[in-house]
């Protein structure tokens, strides 16, 4: 379930980057995403058509979930949240307020603002957000019932950057949905995510500049399968010392 | 000074001059916009759909059109 629809997919995938438009299409279908961000963009004189992405994004059936990228105020980005949801028809905004230039690091009070009053206006909040629990949980009194940390800044592909942030946050936020956002590079990242325990991975570039986006789709969405199933199933617990697993009682010539 | 009956203002970046009481939608007539194809905000602040033919637009006024784009 997110935000109280049922899904079967836990692959939340971005739009942005792709070849083609049929790519794009392809990706989703390979992906099995039934969610899908797309962003809004002041029209200026002389800018043309968006080459079709835009109807092979609402063809794909997937549920779209606009974002506020762009934002550096909590008014930007309300307003923003406003035309997303008469453009698209949605109440879910995926809320992006950035605080640092040369990371897109959020920015912990106009996000939260933002978001209390987005919530308080019927708005299904999806932040954008650090991995810092403190924040997370000023987020939540906000209304939010979703949360997206980052892994590593946007587009950087470095994965989890501070796992021991993300367990806490899952252990500390056990009935919020936790979604990591941003940094992953390679399908393992996603896995480690998923056997972290968080609800879902949303993630573009990652596909989107793939050599061969379509199989890169492919490979997170059997990725992110395998780390949920690997995270339901019971992880063994890493210890110090060898364990033997084969059952023999002491040396084989030994009596 | 300017003209009492216009309303010089900004439109997606560039200078434009209006009659006197233009409204939003009649602003995006003229721009050959579809009233759902863009979002609007004059101001920074968002003007929905539902009051865009009561909301006159005033010298100095900034208006932006928004529309979906692909995104992360």
């Amino acid at each position: 379930m997110l935000a109280d629809v049922p899904l079967q997919s836990r692959f939340l995938l971005g739009t942005a980057g792709y070849p083609s438009p049929q790519v794009l299409r392809k990706a989703i279908e390979a992906s099995g995403a039934q969610v899908v961000t797309l962003g809004l963009r002041r029209q200026l004189a002389g800018t043309g058509g968006d080459n079709g992405f835009i109807d092979i994004i609402k063809a794909s059936g997937a549920r779209l979930l606009p974002n506020t990228a762009g934002c550096r105020t909590a008014r930007e980005a309300v307003t923003l949240a406003h035309m997303a949801r008469e453009l698209l028809d949605t109440h879910w905004i995926k809320l992006e307020v950035v605080g640092d230039e040369h990371t897109l690091q959020p920015d912990p009070w106009e996000l939260t603002d933002a978001a209390a009053r987005l919530v308080k206006e019927g708005f299904e909040v999806f932040p954008y957000c650090t991995d810092d629990l403190v924040s997370a949980q000023r987020l939540i009194d906000a209304g939010c019932r979703i949360l997206m940390p980052w892994g590593a800044p946007i587009g950087s592909g470095q994965g989890l950057l501070n796992p021991w942030a993300l367990r806490t946050l899952r252990a500390r936020l056990p009935g919020i949905t936790l979604i990591i956002d941003a940094g992953i590079g390679v399908p393992s990242h996603a896995t480690q995510a998923m056997e972290l325990g968080f609800d879902a991975v949303l993630l573009n570039s990652a596909v989107a500049h793939a050599a061969d986006p379509v199989g890169m789709a492919r490979a997170f969405r059997l990725a992110i399968e395998a780390g949920r199933l690997g995270h339901a199933s019971g992880l063994l617990a890493a210890q110090d010392m060898a364990i033997a697993s084969t059952p023999v009682a002491g040396r084989p010539f030994d009596l | 000074m300017s003209d009492p009956s216009e309303a010089i203002v900004n439109v997606n970046g560039e200078t434009r001059t209006l009659r006197d009481e233009t409204t939003v939608a009649e602003l995006l007539v003229s721009l050959g916009h579809e009233p759902e194809s863009v979002a609007v905000a004059v101001n920074g602040d968002f003007v929905p759909r539902a009051i865009r033919g009561k909301h006159v637009l005033r010298n100095g006024d900034q208006i932006a059109c928004f529309k979906p784009i692909v995104g992360g």
